[in-house]
This record gives structure tokens, sequence and C-alpha cells, in this order.
């Protein structure tokens, strides 16, 4: 098992704009079903919005610093993050290993991950097309408020790719549980709990309880949502935008860092199963 | 009478079959109280802020999470499975074998496939239920009960048409599954009474995916806010899908000719 073969960064490059390009010739086949797939996404952050939308009005016109504006602007953006947060899942994991898929997988001279990361990077850029008049239609809908400035908007072009490696790292790690069990969606699942309650995802940071969003400071959850979206929609000044991204850095070196780890653990383990 | 006869037979076989597999009924617990246990924690985030959401109190709006649970077990243990093997049955061509038995083929491609254990949602969700509806104040009478059960009956058949009539367009389309796939998706809108989503997105989940509807009425049967026009409006709608459906059913049939290779 050589994975050192290619890591000269020129390679690597060349693997990331290869597969990148792949994902975008394959996705751009199937635009009913990716579209499909983004309509889908929908219902949840619309659920959110018009319930905390409610809130907010029988509270007079905002709670926890949001008016049913600027939770229309956090909900929509919240749709873009989704996209970008879409990672390969544990669950296909699971299907790699049982279907023997794996194995191919592990003979490449790249890092299985690598291939992982610029495939839906460039599934990103179909879909980053197909979002844009979905969003224009929900800004007609819903009518947020927002007024980025420059600096935030920088921030949260890379936050989003920083939210991205983050997920990936973390989601890939999750899936590496597969090596040993071949079972994983008990885990998985208490995973998205914890992501829905500590990152942002389910309501803004804010509106949680205080002893909450304590917690979440130490979890890389709020990175993945409630970051990148604050910073577009919240006011997080340069210190707090500065911090994020540094977070966010924190995270990804924390990710990488356990992987490496259980990467050589988890592969020893490997044997094929499947056909 | 056969027809009875007949689920009983298909609903033991599904028993024996399932009973080969229980740890997978406590899996199916462990995800049932997660995600109960996840909408509980978002309505104490909503009540934490507020007493009452569009007239809706934190009861109330746990009988309207219990129903959700239920319905939804209900989709997931029973009319999922059956309509989801009977659009593969129409890509694959084996929907003739159904249709050279001697009973009427919807009755048999509608009970044929029943996931047991997902249907531990549906105690949850009456547990759900019943501790809402104890908490209420007054209490349900009795016209309140039975007002639910014939709500939650409709609501049943509203959501088994409905999922059976996109599948009825797999005998044109073939390929239907996605829209079978994104209706789970829509269904979460059914956690929330309809009330409270903008009006087009209300009509929406009333008229063209009636999952709202489906939901918010029995819970509204149960903590009596129900009136008898709703009622109505739910067993109009619930007749006009069952007779739409059984003549897409006819339709579709006449349409298909075998897609086996």
């Amino acid at each position: 098992m050589s994975t050192r073969t290619v890591s000269r960064p020129r390679a690597l490059f060349d693997v990331y704009r290869t597969e990148a390009r792949m994902a975008v010739a394959r996705e751009s086949q199937y635009r009913m079903r990716n579209v499909m797939s983004l309509v889908g996404f929908l219902t949840e952050p619309i659920v959110y919005l018009a319930v905390w939308t409610a809130v907010a009005n029988a509270k007079g016109g905002s709670v926890g610093g949001y008016t049913p504006g600027t939770l229309a602007a956090y909900f929509i953006v919240w749709t873009l993050v989704r996209n970008m947060n879409v990672v390969f899942t544990p669950y296909g994991f699971e299907w790699r290993i049982r279907s023997g898929e794996m194995s191919g997988r592990l003979l490449r001279p790249a890092h299985p991950i690598h291939h992982d990361l610029a495939y839906f990077a460039g599934w990103k850029v179909v879909w980053l097309a197909m979002w844009l008049p979905i969003a224009a239609a929900l800004v007609l809908l819903f009518r947020p408020v927002l007024h980025p400035e420059p600096l935030e908007i920088a921030v949260f072009a890379v936050a989003i790719w920083g939210a991205y490696l983050v997920r990936s790292l973390f989601q890939w790690l999750i899936g590496l549980v597969t090596f040993f069990t071949t079972r994983v969606a008990a885990i998985f699942e208490i995973y998205a709990v914890a992501e829905l309650m500590f990152s942002g995802r389910l309501v803004p940071m804010s509106l949680m309880p205080r002893r909450v969003q304590t917690v979440a400071n130490y979890l890389p959850f709020k990175s993945t949502f409630g970051f990148p979206i604050e910073a577009l929609v919240g006011q997080l000044g340069t210190r707090g935008l500065l911090l994020g991204l540094a977070t966010q850095l924190l995270w990804i070196g924390v990710g990488s860092g356990l992987l490496a780890l259980t990467w050589r653990a988890a592969v020893r383990r490997y044997s094929a199963v499947g056909n | 009478m056969r027809a009875l006869r007949l689920v009983a037979l298909h609903l033991r076989v599904v028993a024996m079959y399932e009973m080969q597999y229980r740890v997978n009924f406590f899996l199916q617990l462990f995800q049932s109280l997660l995600a109960t246990g996840t909408g509980l924690v978002v309505l104490a985030l909503v009540y934490g802020q507020v007493n009452e959401l569009n007239g809706w109190s934190r009861p109330e709006l746990l009988v309207v999470l219990g129903v959700f649970t239920v319905l939804g077990g209900l989709i997931q243990a029973v009319i999922k499975p059956n309509v989801v093997q009977f659009m593969e049955e129409i890509a694959d061509g084996k929907l003739d074998y159904v249709l050279a038995k001697p009973v009427d083929a919807q009755l048999l491609v509608s009970i044929r496939a029943v996931r047991l254990w997902q249907g531990v949602d549906i105690l949850v969700g009456a547990a759900v239920m019943a501790v809402g509806a104890a908490r209420l104040h007054p209490g349900p009478g009795v016209l309140a009960v039975l007002g639910f059960l014939v709500a939650l009956g409709l609501a049943a058949v509203i959501v088994y048409c409905f999922l059976l009539l996109l599948a009825t367009t797999a005998f044109w389309f073939v390929r239907v599954d996605t829209f079978v796939e994104s209706f789970d998706g829509i269904y979460q809108a059914g956690r929330w009474p309809v009330g409270i989503y903008p009006n087009w997105l209300r009509l929406g989940l009333t008229v063209v995916v009636p999952v709202g509807f489906a939901v918010t009425v029995p819970a509204q049967a149960l903590t009596g806010q129900l009136t008898w026009p709703t009622l109505a409006g739910a067993a109009g709608l619930a007749i006009a899908l069952a007779v739409v459906t059984r003549v897409c059913w006819r339709l579709g049939l006449r349409h298909y000719s075998g897609a086996s290779s």
C-alpha cells in the first residue's frame, strides 16, 4: 500500500483537476436529477424559516436579534452553504465496503480522500449554476434583508470552502468506522443530531440557550454552517470574521491529523468484502 | 372477506420474515427515539421564546408531533415499501406476475411489502400524542377522540392515494423513483401545523401535496379545534383522491404492456 507516490504538489494538482472535470462532465448529464435534489433540500430551511418567522412575529418582530427579513437572509444563504456542505457520506462508505468498490480505490497512488474532495468540488460547480435561479425565486418569495460588506463577501467565499473541507474530513472519519463494522447508521445519526443542534443548521446559534452556545464553540460543527452563514448575514466584525476562519483552519488541521492516524489502522483492518 | 384474509396472510408472512432480524427492532427504536427527541428539543426551543405559536400551545404541538410520527411510521412501514416495490416491478416487467393472479391487482400491490420494525414509529408517535393529549386543558372528550380516529383514517387514505398516484405515473414514465424520494423531504413540513406557513405554501401543502393537511386535521380533532367543514373537506379530499387513483390505476393497467426484457 503505497500512498506516497502521488505526494508531489504538481501531480496531486493534476488529480484534482482531472477528477473535478470528470465530475462536471458527468453531473451535467443528469440535470433534472440534480435540480430535484436541490429542490429536495429546500423543505428543511423553509420549515425552519416559517417556524422562526412565526416566533419572531409573536414576539413583536424579532427573536435573538433576528427579524423576519434577516431570518429569511439567514436561511437563503443556508441553502448555498448546504449545497457546499454535501460531501461523501458514511453511507457511501458502507456501500463501497460492501460492494468491494473500496479495493479498487485503495490501489490508486493518491490517498482516496483526494478523489472524493475533487469530485464533490467539481460537482459544486454544476450545482452552483442550478442554485442561482432557485435562490432568485426564494429572494422574491421571502424578501430577505441582506447588506454584506466587501470584506464579508470575501470571507464568505473562503469560508464556504472551509466548511466543505471540515465537513468532508469529519464525515470521512465517521466513514472509516465501516472498515471495522460495515454498519454505520447508528453512529452517523448521532453525528447528524449533534450537527443539527450545535452548528446553526437548525436555528441561528444566538437563538440557542447560552450553555449550548458555549459547548458549540468547542465543537467543529459551527464551522460548517453557522460561521459561513453569519459571515455574510451577521455582524461578526473583522475580528470575528478572522477568528472564524482561523477556527476552520484549526478544525481542518485536527480533522486531517485524526484522519492520518485512523487511516493507518483502518487500512490494516481492511479486508475486501463483496463480490 | 377474501380481501381481509389475504391481508392477514400477507402480514403473517411478513412477521415471520422480520422475526429473523430482531436486532433491527432495537436499531429502529434507537432511531425513532433520536428523531422524536430532536423534535422535542425543537419544541422546547420554540416555547422557550413564546407561549403560543399561531394559536397552538405546547401540548397541542406535541399532539401534532405525535400525529406526524404515527403517520410517518405508517408511510415507512406500509405505504412506501409497497409503492417502491410496485414501481420496480413496472420497470423490470415483473408486474406481469401480479396481474396474472386472481385478485384485485391494486389490493395486492398495496399489501405485499411491509417493514414491521419501521412500525416502531407508530408506537413512539402514539406515546407522544398521548402525553400531549393528557396535558390538554380541558382534556379531549369522546367526540374529539372519535373525530380524531376518523381524521387519522382519512389522513392515511389521503397519503396512501397520493403516493400510489405518484407511483402509477410509472406506467407512462417508468423511472419515477425520484418523485417518491422527494416526498420524504416534503413530508417533513408536516411536523408543524400548516397554519404557520406563508399562504402559497399552505395551499401547496393542502392541495398539491396534501401532507400538511393530513397531519394537521387529526391534530385539530384531538385538540378541539376541528370544525365540521374542515372534516368534511378532508373526507371529500380522501374520496376524490381514492376515485382518481382508481381511475388512473385502470388507465395505467390498460397502458401497461409488460416491460420485461
